[in-house]
């Protein structure tokens, strides 16, 4: 079901959608509507949406324009995947600078989101490897943006949310592996405090990291999880191994919304916190299942049900302790309306290029809502606060209703940002956050 | 593998030659857009491509046919492989009132290839080997009212590669008719998208594998195959009083 609504099926919009095929194309011209460049949809709200206005669709403009394998700089359209890259740069012993939880994101979405990763204490965002890319105004102008030549529409466009102009390819850095595996460790946690404290030992020695949250239980399981973390494989051994076969599923239908109870969520997350007996487990895998879980089975978002889902990823400061976070997941654990799939993560302290990018020094959490209506929305608004107040930013990429004031106090610099918006260019999502 | 693909820039046709880009194959690329074909060109020299040499014409225009397949094969050496994948969908309500706008069609995507086939497949007969894929459709198994003038030329178009496969077999030229059903493509791009749409990709891979497994007709995803069947099996009587 490729119908052009975001990730989250929440909201759900009417717009036309014309393709933007070509990079040499001219942008149309509609009288009186907005146009808004769209990826694959992997964002989760109304930042990839442009209700009763245009969305240009970038998917048939997916082709590589110059690999060189000496140097990892791959130039390609914006509508390339990441699947792609990889199914190109791994085999010649290159791969992703920095890669979100799935592949299926075209790489101008990654830019416009600014993606961060598993290795963001390490590699910051994924606009820090991006050289150079060609922006298409609706003036008819391109220009060619670096750091060096016109830094500013650079700074702007990543993490720009696609309101500077649609980016017609760009060129990247890759970065070397000797092989596609990973060595991998996963450790279960207790507690928020022992979570922290793994993730303070692993970010020296460990590329990757990351972890499940329990985001159920409560009492003397509250703040358990699962931390994962690995390097890149350095074995001479593995160059010659055998990459396993993957079988992909379809979840062919929306799931009926009885299926996703608290019954459910509670089992599988005692499963799989269960499922793994020893305390430390260490394994070494092909790259795909550890970075891209979730992909093995294809629209898993229907398992949502046709009311979808709204996701909820908020950064809060560690520094002065971490109060925010406890009570964030103490008020997402007392709804009993989270999910099974909760992330917890530590941001490093690099910093990004775009102006409007969401990491930061912090701790940040991820997690999907079935929706079901008010109470859904309520707990989400009150979260959205709670956030503020922690002096914390909620991601564009998977919001559907932060308040346009949080929102200017999430990225302060946002006035600065909006000089640089296309006058042609809206989108439901900025519609919504600079009223 | 020396291919030529005519109809370089459809995108059903740049999903089957970045397969065969991956296994190193030499290129003629023959279109009517200069930019579209360098861009296809850098797509699949960095997938592989030895060489890609690109032809810029309009293949509606059967005058050049003879040079530019002389041309080709001048520059890449003698095909092995040809790919015709070029073709219009024309709006059917104008094309019903309007003789300019069905002759276009039938030129396009019937008369023109003939004349591509005819000398094509004249240089392969004496050479005793080659393949010939040409991308017809599903549109083409039967004449409904939505789409006739288009199913007439894609009509015309496979019942003349049948014709063709069967003279060529005695001379060790294969030819391969591929209809695809709903393909999501720049062509389709007005048309409402259902559930049997697919990606090009998914023609590329099966276009890929037919000329492998060097097969007669190859309908594209397989399940338009038995669709096919069915409807072509329904009684003119009642496939007349239907809307389709
Ligand atoms: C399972 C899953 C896991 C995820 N994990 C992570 C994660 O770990 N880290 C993370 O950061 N994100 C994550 N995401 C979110 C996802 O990476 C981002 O939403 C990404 O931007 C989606 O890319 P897309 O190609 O689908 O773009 P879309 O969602 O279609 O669009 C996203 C934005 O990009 C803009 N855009 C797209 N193409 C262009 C272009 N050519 N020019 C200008 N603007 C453009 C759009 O206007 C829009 O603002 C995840 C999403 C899913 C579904
Ligand atoms: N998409 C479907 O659902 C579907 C179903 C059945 C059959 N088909 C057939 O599949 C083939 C490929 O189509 P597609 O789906 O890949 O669509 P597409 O991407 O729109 O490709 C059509 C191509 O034909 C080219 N073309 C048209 N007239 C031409 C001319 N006079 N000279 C040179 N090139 C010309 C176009 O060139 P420009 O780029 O310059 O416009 C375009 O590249 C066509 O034969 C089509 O009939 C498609």
């Amino acid at each position: 079901m490729d119908d052009y609504q975001s990730w989250g099926r929440y909201p759900q919009v009417t717009q036309s959608v014309l393709g933007f095929n070509w990079r040499g194309d001219k942008l149309p011209t509609l009288s009186g509507k907005s146009i808004l460049a769209q990826g694959f949809c992997r964002s989760y709200g109304d930042s990839c949406l442009n209700e009763n206005n245009v969305v240009l669709s970038t998917r048939a403009l997916d082709r590589m324009i110059a690999f060189d394998p000496a140097s990892g700089v791959l130039r390609c359209e914006s509508g390339v995947s990441l699947e792609q890259i990889l199914n190109l740069a791994v085999p010649q012993g290159w791969f992703l600078p920095v890669t979100p939880g799935t592949k299926f994101v075209s790489v101008g979405g990654a830019i416009a989101n600014d993606v961060h990763g598993k290795n963001h204490h390490r590699a910051g965002t994924f606009g820090r490897h991006v050289r150079a890319f060609e922006l298409l105004r609706s003036d008819g102008s391109r220009r060619v943006c670096s750091e060096r030549s016109d830094g500013g529409l650079y700074a702007a466009t990543i993490g720009g949310l696609g309101l500077t102009g649609v980016i017609t390819w760009a060129e990247i850095q890759l970065r070397p592996i000797l092989n596609p595996f990973i060595e991998m460790e996963s450790i279960k946690f207790r507690s928020l405090e022992e979570f922290f404290q793994i993730s303070a030992d692993s970010d020296r020695n460990f590329e990757y990291t990351v972890a499940w949250l329990d985001c159920v239980s409560s009492g003397s399981a509250f703040g358990r999880g699962i931390f994962m973390r690995g390097n890149h494989s350095r074995s001479e051994n593995d160059k010659t191994r055998k990459i396993p076969g993957r079988q992909k599923l379809v979840v062919p239908l929306d799931f009926p919304a009885w299926a996703l109870n608290r019954l459910s969520v509670k089992a599988f997350n005692t499963l799989y916190y269960g499922k793994q007996v020893a305390r430390e487990k260490k394994s070494s895998v092909y790259y795909d299942p550890f970075f891209y879980p979730l992909d093995a089975v294809l629209q898993w978002n229907r398992i949502y049900g046709k009311n979808g889902l709204v996701q909820f990823q908020c950064v809060v400061p560690v520094q002065g302790g971490h109060q925010a976070i406890r009570e964030i997941l103490a008020t997402i654990v007392a709804s009993g309306q989270a999910s099974f799939l909760a992330v917890l993560k530590e941001f490093g302290a690099i910093s990004s290029p775009g102006i409007l990018s969401f990491p930061r020094p912090g701790v940040t959490l991820c997690l999907d809502f079935a929706m079901r209506g008010e109470r859904t929305l309520a707990l989400l608004q009150r979260l959205d606060q709670m956030v503020a107040q922690a002096g914390g930013a909620m991601y564009p990429a998977k919001d559907a209703l932060m308040r346009a004031e949080n929102f200017k106090s999430y990225y302060p610099r946002w006035a600065e940002f909006a000089e640089y918006v296309d006058s042609q260019i809206s989108s439901s999502f900025w519609r919504r956050v600079s009223r | 593998m020396k291919i030529a693909v005519f109809g370089a820039t459809s995108a059903i046709a740049q999903a089957a030659c970045r397969i065969w880009a991956g296994r190193g194959a030499e290129f003629l690329l023959a279109g009517r857009s200069a930019d579209r074909l360098e861009a296809v060109k850098g797509d699949l020299t960095v997938h592989g491509a030895q060489t890609v040499v690109v032809c810029c014409c309009d293949l509606s225009d059967t005058s050049r046919h003879a040079e530019i397949i002389e041309q080709g094969e001048r520059a890449i050496g003698p095909f092995d492989l040809v790919l015709i994948a070029y073709g219009t969908l024309p709006d059917q309500a104008l094309a019903e009132t309007d003789f300019l706008q069905a002759q276009n069609a039938i030129n396009t995507n019937f008369l023109s290839v003939v004349s591509l086939l005819t000398e094509l497949a004249k240089r392969m007969e004496t050479r005793h080997s080659g393949t010939l894929a040409v991308i017809s459709s599903v549109a083409g198994d039967r004449g409904r009212q939505s789409n006739y003038v288009y199913g007439a030329a894609k009509g015309g178009l496979s019942i003349y590669l049948a014709g063709l496969r069967n003279r060529l077999f005695h001379k060790g030229v294969k030819v391969l008719t591929i209809k695809p059903g709903f393909v999501d493509t720049p062509m389709t791009a007005a048309i409402k998208k259902g559930p049997l749409f697919v990606k090009p990709a998914v023609l590329g891979a099966g276009i890929v594998r037919a000329v492998d497994r060097g097969s007669d007709v190859a309908y594209l995803p397989w399940f338009w195959m038995p669709i096919m069947w069915i409807i072509r099996s329904i009684p003119e009587g009642v496939f007349k009083r239907m809307r389709l």
